[in-house]
Order: structure tokens, then C-alpha cells, then sequence
């Protein structure tokens, strides 16, 4: 009860960090796409703060129907499709103050950094089942805001300016993930994992065990890349081929289960489906080339794995 | 088969480089049309799973407090610590981030993240090893250490997680193993998955030492030709 309380509010949060951008985006008349970015901002907030606004008192009832939250999505694709939300001008700081600040702040400023990830870990360890771990990143995150305005004087405007800057760096592809999730779910409800599951079955010759454990972990890198989710692969791939090519044979299904699963994840460091772990970063980091630039260093890495994956389970399991 | 045509889509969209969420959003509505879904339903579907995946955008909140520490000199900061150790290096440097967080993974502490600790902390940090190494570093060479970096980033989180007896991923294999009648206990799953934590510790780092490697010729070389240059000069 807390939790979901408690959990609504982050959302909520994420909502304030959106409404600020398109607050600030409306009221600069520089902005060469000013009311289509602040429209996608708005209604991005929206979906965060109100979709079930009601959970933060119990009250289930009070909330906007999926259908509307689904149109609402569809018309983000419609202004990211037309490149009409565009990034802002910011009052950044210069590189001058920055270099004078961190001289006269010092290594002080690595605590509000560390602090983030440290103060989630001990209040997530303590309080998993009150809290779980979003509700105490969120209260981290307040902790160490706090944290970090003590130690650099900042003001809370220079707070809001800077997520701001963040947030449309980041821009419209922080929603992917989310966005496939909810692929998943209609692919899901569409039967896309039978027709998938029932073709590879036609594909495999039975009886061959190292055939079956390549088929099985390939499988579940592949499936893992067109769907961009090791979770969403790894039930329609175990079901369709783990099962009746691998441990039906004699493999230890908890062997095979748990390898099959981060063979999934070889897929996932080479697909930009994974947008969360490939596609976001090259925005957090800004690099050039968005699609690829973290991919193509994870390539050789991913198919080492998936071949180290394959010997492993065939001797291990077997 | 014609239920695949959603599949098809991204593939297509991805390879046109077409806007990558509105390719998504298409193909979800065009699956469930071909599958004889109302589109209204449709609709809410997506809508419905948009609004429950919401946990996965919960960073949005901690950027305002990484931005602040930005405007006051993080990265100067960082560098300026990492300028004094002369003797790490890029590879060094990534290799022992992975290591961490592989080790972080594995006991499911949230010590990680490309917001909260790559551009904050790891990147800059490499940025003034390899300034401090090699002098001045091309563009090409700095967008290779982010990528590094981002993967180190993944690795660690990917492999580590599942050691976690409470990890999503060793619940998911409990739950769906279940369904298929067959019954394996999450402890189990857990120590399964820590061969696969220790072997990406060691594939990462060889992957980043070789970077150092490469650094080195690249870098190094012409640092030592110039060097000789003005030997010669001098004589």
C-alpha cells in the first residue's frame, strides 16, 4: 500500500521534470519547434503524474483510461515522426565557473555523486519489503539532491534547469524502452510468440543434442535481438525449443534455464532494440553515432559469450 | 504468418534509420490489426503497457541532480584526480569498473548506470587518463572509449545480475520453467548463473586491454617520432 503510494509519487516526480521542460520551452520564443516540443513534454507529464493518479491515496478509480493513455502515445510517435520536438537552448554553466567551482569545491563533490547509488543500495537493503528498490532510488534521489546542493551552493532553479537539459538530451528515445515493452504486449495478445515457436519447431531435427543446445542459445540471442527483451524471448524460445531439443534429452534444466537465459542477453548487446542499454546511452554520453556507437564495440564480445554459452551448457548440463 | 508482418517493420525501419518510436508504435498497430484486433483495443493495449513499464523511465528523476553536479565541476573534478594517477589508463580503467560492477551485479547493488556513474564518473575519468597518456586524443578515439565504457557498463549489469537469488531475470526462469512443468528452485538458478559473472570479468577486460594496446601504437608512436624529430633537429 505504502509502496504503491510511494512508488505513484516517483511517477509523479517524473511528471514535475517533464512539465518543467515544456514550461521552459514554451516561454523561450528562440525555440524553432516551441509549441510541438513543449505539446510532446506536456503530454509525456501527463502520462507519468495522472495516468494513476488516484493510487497515491488507494483510490484505483481515479485514473485515464489505457485507450486514452494510448492515443496520447500515438500522437508522441506522430510529433517524433515529424522531427517536431527539438532540443532547447540552455543557460549552461561556462567551462571557467565549472574548473574555478571544482577547484573550490574539491573532491567534496564526489559524495552527492556516490551518494545516489549508495544511499539506494542501504535503503533498498533495508526496507526491500516495505519500499522495494524504486521507491529507494526515489527517496536517494531527494537525499542526495539535498546533498548536493549543500555541498555546491546550487540553487534549486539551477537544479531544474540542468534536468531539464538532461531530460531532452536524453530526448523523445528515453521512451523506448517503454514504448516495446508495450510492443511486447500487443505482439502478445496479437499470438506473434505461437506462430514464431511453431515454425522453428519445423526448422530443428531432433535427437542431435549439441544441435539442439546451438539452436537453443542462438535462438535465444536472435529472438532476443528482433525483440530487443531476453524476458520476452526466453519464454516463447524455452517453450519452443529449450524444452523439447535440450533438457528433453537429459540436459539439467536448471542449467540449461539459467545459460539459456543470458545467452538472450549476448543478443541483447547487439540489437538498438535494446534501446535502454544501446540506443539510451549514446544520448546520456553523446555519442555520434546513435544507433551503433555502443553496439559495435559489443558485437565481439556478445558473439564470444554466446560461443562460450554453447560450450558451457553442453558440457556442464549434460 | 502474416502476424510477423510487425516483426518485419521494425527490421525495415531500423535499416531505413526511420524515427525509431513512431516505427514501434506503427508496428504494434499493424500486428494487432492483422490479428483481427479492434483497433481501439489495440490502442489500449499499448496504452495499458505504457503506462505499467513506467519504472523502466524512473532515471528522468535523477538527472536534475547529476545536471547540478555537472554545472559545479564534477567531470573538471574527476579528471583533475585521475590527471595525478599517471599510471591508469583507459583499459585499466574500464576493466576495473566492470570488475566492480560485475561484483556489484552479483549481490544486487544498484552500483552502476550509464546517468548515474559512466558520464558523471568513468567517462571523465578515462577522458584524463588517456589526455594525461597520450596528450591530445582524436574525437574518433574519445566516441571509442564511450562506447567501451557503455558496454563495460552492460556487461556488469548483464551477466552479474543474475547471481541475485531475487533477481527479475531468476524469477523469471523459476516462473516460466514452472508453467512447463518443470521445477527449479531460484537458489539454484542463482549459483548457475555465477560461471557466466566470472567469465565476462575476464572477456571485458581482454577487450579493454587491447584498446590500451591499440592506444599505445597509435599514440605512443608518434609521441617517440616527434621526440626523435627534434633529437635530429637539435644535432
Amino acid at each position: 500500500m505504502l509502496k504503491t503510494s510511494l512508488t505513484e509519487l516517483l511517477y509523479v516526480m517524473c511528471g514535475i521534470v517533464c512539465f518543467y521542460s515544456a514550461y521552459a520551452t514554451f516561454k523561450d520564443d528562440t525555440h524553432s519547434s516551441r509549441f510541438s516540443t513543449a505539446i510532446f513534454w506536456t503530454i509525456l507529464g501527463v502520462i507519468f503524474t495522472f495516468s494513476r493518479f488516484g493510487l497515491i491515496w488507494g483510490n484505483k478509480e481515479i485514473m485515464i483510461p489505457d485507450v486514452i493513455v494510448g492515443y496520447m502515445v500515438i500522437v508522441l510517435a506522430i510529433l517524433s515522426a515529424f522531427k517536431l520536438v527539438k532540443i532547447g537552448k540552455y543557460n549552461e554553466s561556462t567551462n571557467e565557473f565549472k574548473k574555478t567551482m571544482s577547484e573550490k569545491i574539491g573532491n567534496k563533490i564526489f559524495i552527492p555523486a556516490l551518494s545516489l547509488g549508495i544511499l539506494t543500495f542501504i535503503i533498498a537493503q533495508i526496507w526491500t519489503k516495505q519500499l522495494g528498490s524504486l521507491v529507494a532510488l526515489g527517496i536517494a534521489t531527494i537525499l542526495s539532491a539535498i546533498i548536493a546542493i549543500i555541498y555546491t551552493n546550487g540553487r534549486v532553479s539551477e537544479m531544474a534547469d540542468e534536468g531539464r537539459r538532461l531530460l531532452e538530451l536524453v530526448g523523445p528515445v528515453s521512451l523506448l524502452p517503454q514504448l516495446l515493452a508495450a510492443l511486447g504486449a500487443v505482439f502478445a495478445a496479437a499470438g506473434v510468440g505461437d506462430v514464431i515457436s511453431s515454425g522453428i519447431k519445423s526448422v530443428i531435427p531432433q535427437g542431435n543434442i549439441l544441435l539442439g543446445v546451438i539452436a537453443y542459445c542462438v535462438g535465444m540471442a536472435l529472438f532476443t535481438m528482433i525483440m530487443g527483451n531476453a524476458f520476452a524471448a526466453f519464454a516463447v524460445i524455452t517453450a519452443g525449443i529449450g524444452v523439447p531439443f535440450v533438457i528433453a534429452q537429459g540436459g539439467n534444466p536448471v542449467i540449461v534455464s539459467a545459460l539459456g537465459l543470458t545467452a538472450g542477453y549476448c543478443g541483447t548487446l547487439m540489437t538498438p532494440m535494446a534501446a535502454n542499454f544501446n540506443i539510451v546511452p549514446t544520448a546520456i554520453l553523446e555519442i555520434k553515432d546513435k544507433k551503433y556507437g555502443v553496439i559495435k564495440y559489443q558485437v565481439p564480445v556478445a558473439i564470444v559469450m554466446l560461443i562460450i554459452h554453447i560450450i558451457l551448457m553442453y558440457t556442464w548440463a549434460f | 504468418m502474416i502476424k510477423l508482418i510487425g516483426i518485419l517493420i521494425i527490421i525495415v525501419g531500423f535499416v531505413l534509420k526511420l524515427d525509431i518510436l513512431a516505427i514501434v508504435v506503427f508496428a504494434g498497430i499493424v500486428t494487432g490489426m492483422v490479428a483481427g484486433i479492434p483497433f481501439n483495443n489495440v490502442v489500449e493495449t499499448l496504452g495499458k503497457a505504457f503506462v505499467e513499464n513506467r519504472y523502466m523511465s524512473l532515471f528522468i528523476i535523477s538527472l536534475p541532480v547529476i545536471g547540478l553536479l555537472e554545472r559545479y565541476g564534477l567531470r573538471e573534478r574527476a579528471a583533475f584526480i585521475i590527471s595525478k594517477i599517471k599510471s591508469a589508463t583507459v583499459g585499466k580503467l574500464t576493466s576495473i569498473y566492470l570488475i566492480l560492477r560485475t561484483l556489484a551485479a552479483m549481490f544486487s547493488l544498484r552500483l552502476g548506470g550509464h546517468v548515474q556513474f559512466i558520464r558523471p564518473l568513468i567517462f571523465p575519468m578515462a577522458e584524463g587518463a588517456a589526455k594525461n597518456r597520450y596528450g591530445n586524443i582524436e574525437e574518433d578515439d574519445l566516441e571509442a572509449i564511450k562506447g567501451l565504457q557503455a558496454a563495460a557498463e552492460n556487461y556488469g549489469n548483464f551477466f552479474g545480475q543474475n547471481c541475485f537469488v531475487a533477481a527479475g531475470g531468476v524469477l523469471l526462469i523459476v516462473g516460466v520453467m514452472k508453467e512447463l512443468n518443470y521445477t527449479v528452485e531460484a537458489l539454484d538458478v542463482a549459483k548457475a548463473s555465477i560461471p557466466i559473472a566470472l567469465i565476462i570479468m575476464l572477456v571485458g577486460t581482454i577487450q579493454f586491454l587491447y584498446f590500451d594496446k591499440k592506444f599505445d601504437r597509435k599514440y605512443l608512436l608518434k609521441l617517440n617520432k616527434s621526440k626523435d624529430f627534434f633529437k635530429n633537429d637539435t644535432n
